[in-house]
């Protein structure tokens, strides 16, 4: 009975695989998070952070917040992580650590205890309903490139006018400290 | 449209940021130094006038309740303009006697300025956060700009590095109390019913991004090194504009977002207010350094003020307001006098046991320097006494008779600190050899007026104190 009560949860299909997406997202977020800091490798450090930047962006689709997701891959998971590892192997990268370097048969072993593990973990996750909040129709809208357009310029006119500011101020401020040597001039 | 009539109600953050462009561009085509110099004075006492004027204007929201405009934020703005305003005039001569002299500081400045403005007006979470972070981050460019004194980099990066990470305690807050409220407007987040974990947990992580930019102890770190290795004017900036005009916006978050809140952050502030006056002080006295000095006791001074916060009154707001002010005044004035001794570059003043017999060389300066630390001991005739007497005051009302002897305890214990550098001007005896520069008309008139401006409000603070308590509320 309880089994046939669990399966109807599954027949709901994607309310279901949501949650399961969700988990699947939230876990790997927190857990590449760990990874980042605990892994002594910086490259190694560098790809769970793009793993967490990319789990974070599935959380956001799943919150209907397209845009956001598409910007955060984009921006932080492209741009900026390339940029991040290009600084890393120019540096000096005396330990080269490889994750799969060491492969015996306890990982066989492991793995199959963790399929197990897992199975009873999405069984129970099953009866977990109301993690997502529900979302009113009219929300699929508000995560298109369309409406925050349509905000940032009437009602947030005035901070994205301050923001021109800031990466003005922040642009300068860059280059008078990159100089080698800043020199008074003399009065004219 | 009504933005465009609206844009007159942040008529002087438009000034000081076209300003900073233009400024910008006449460094880069022009290249003269006196002329970039002057128009940033212009436009900065332009502003400061618009300011001062719109003081007595009338006063309400902007921008969609974006803004404020008038009243406390008003006078938040002259607090910063006239902070900036002097440190440019003091900047000149003590960048050119230093052999620092570049015309990009006054483009940074300016650019924090705008920050600044933008803060003390801020009526919604975005602005907010926005106005600190164009205010930090030319800051942290100014700390780090004289670059061939190792200190002055040091400064740069232990302010960049902790700035960032209260930046981030700060957004986080920020976020935690709009994912509770659903709203970044500070007066929608007042009006939330269920306060759950997610409010507290964004209320605790807003008050600890504060007590970082105002520099409360135990989040004071970075406040000696920092200004210990700044140029000295840009430290007497750092130390009045951007303090005000962090409190200003913390009393406006305190009173417009989270009144209802008021019993459980009057608690913490409480806690922290004491903290901050006996570390702040007790650290102070130690001090041999007179810039550090300064610094340890302008923690001192957030102390003060935030006895005044955790009553949270009207009344004990207004109280703040006049203290921020009474601080910019004697703060300027110290630190510029600290800057002018600077200006001999072979001569070390950085020690205070160098400053013996130094009062009678210059007695212009020596008796500034007086006026200055007696007012910030908080002796009667000088505007110091005012302000600490009214916050006092204000939390007796409240029935905060512990944080108040506390204070005044921790005032006397002061006394110490401030006075060792004037037995070291007039009371020890001075190296023969040594001849001081005079210093030139502007920046002695600049001086002198401050010092005029702290008497006068010492002696006569009914007509301040009356346009402080005129302010409808402090919300607007």
């Amino acid at each position: 009975m309880l089994i046939s009560q669990r399966c109807s949860f599954f027949k709901r299909g994607d309310s279901i695989m949501e949650i399961y997406l969700f988990f699947l997202f939230a876990t790997s977020a927190v857990a590449s998070a760990v990874a980042m800091i605990t892994s002594r490798d910086t490259v190694n450090s560098a790809l769970f952070l793009v793993l967490n930047l990319v789990s974070i962006a599935g959380v956001f689709l799943l919150l209907k917040a397209q845009f956001l997701a598409v910007i955060q891959i984009l921006v932080y998971g492209g741009a900026i992580m390339v940029l991040f590892l290009f600084v890393i192997m120019l540096l000096n990268l005396s330990s080269e650590e490889n994750l799969l370097n060491r492969f015996s048969a306890k990982y066989v072993v492991g793995f199959f205890l963790g399929v197990i593990v897992l199975s009873q973990l999405l069984y129970a996750i099953a009866d977990f309903t109301g993690t997502l909040p529900n979302f009113s129709p009219g929300i699929e809208q508000v995560g298109t490139v369309e409406a925050l357009g349509d905000e940032l310029f009437s009602t947030y006119l005035l901070p994205v006018l301050i923001t021109a500011v800031l990466l003005t101020a922040a642009v300068v401020g860059a280059i008078l400290i990159a100089q080698r040597k800043l020199t008074g001039k003399e009065n004219k | 449209m009504e933005s465009v009539n609206e844009l007159v109600t942040i008529l002087p953050a438009i000034i000081i940021g076209f300003a900073g462009l233009l400024v910008m561009m006449l460094d880069a085509y022009i290249e003269n130094v006196r002329l970039v110099f002057r128009t940033t004075t212009l436009f900065t006492l332009g502003a400061l006038g618009i300011a001062i004027n719109d003081m007595f204007g009338h006063s309400g929201e902007a921008f969609y309740g974006l803004i404020t405009y008038g009243g406390t934020a008003a006078f938040g703005a002259v607090l910063v303009l006239i902070g900036t305003l002097v440190t440019v005039i003091l900047s000149r001569d003590y960048l050119e006697k230093t052999g620092s002299h570049i015309a990009e500081v006054y483009s940074m400045i300016l650019f924090g300025t705008f920050g600044m403005l933008i803060l003390v007006s801020a009526n919604n979470l975005v602005t907010l956060f926005l106005g600190i972070e164009t205010m930090s981050i030319c800051l942290y460019v100014l700390a780090g700009l004289v670059k061939n004194e190792k200190k002055g980099v040091e400064a740069a990066l232990k302010y960049f590095l902790l700035g960032a990470f209260s930046t981030g305690f700060l957004l986080y807050g920020m976020a935690l109390l709009y994912g509770a409220s659903g709203s970044t407007f500070l007066t929608d987040i007042a009006t939330l019913d269920d306060k759950g974990m997610i409010y507290w947990a964004g209320v605790a992580l807003l008050l600890v991004g504060f007590f970082f930019k105002i520099s409360a102890v135990p989040f004071h770190m970075w406040t000696p090194d920092v200004y210990q290795g700044a140029p000295t004017t840009i430290t007497a900036y750092m130390a009045t504009a951007s303090k005000s005009a962090a409190f200003v916006a913390f009393i406006f978050v305190l009173s417009r977002a989270l009144p209802e809140a008021r019993a459980e952050w009057g608690d913490v502030i409480w806690l922290f207010s004491i903290l901050t006056m006996v570390i702040g002080n007790v650290l102070a006295l130690v001090q041999d350094n007179v810039k550090r000095m300064l610094a340890y006791s302008s923690i001192a001074h957030a102390g003060y003020i935030l006895i005044g916060l955790a009553a949270g009154t009207d009344a004990a707001y207004s109280a703040v307001l006049f203290y921020l002010f009474a601080y910019t005044l004697m703060n300027l004035g110290a630190f510029g006098i600290v800057a002018y001794y600077e200006w001999h570059k072979g001569l070390d003043f950085t020690e205070v046991k160098n400053y013996a017999g130094l009062g009678f060389k210059q007695p212009v300066m020596g008796v500034l320097m007086s006026i200055f630390l007696f007012s910030m001991v908080g002796i009667p005739p000088f505007a110091g006494f005012i302000g600490k007497y009214r916050v006092f005051a204000a939390a007796v009302d409240e029935g905060l008779i512990s944080l108040v002897v506390v204070g005044v305890l921790a005032s006397a214990a002061s006394v110490y600190y401030y006075l060792r550098v004037l037995i070291n001007l007039y009371m020890h005896e001075s190296d023969p050899g040594i001849t001081l520069i005079r210093p030139g008309v502007l920046y002695s008139a600049t001086l002198i007026i401050l010092a005029a401006l702290t008497i006068y409000f010492g002696v006569k603070p009914g007509d301040l104190t009356n346009l402080l308590g005129s302010f409808k509320g402090i919300s607007y």
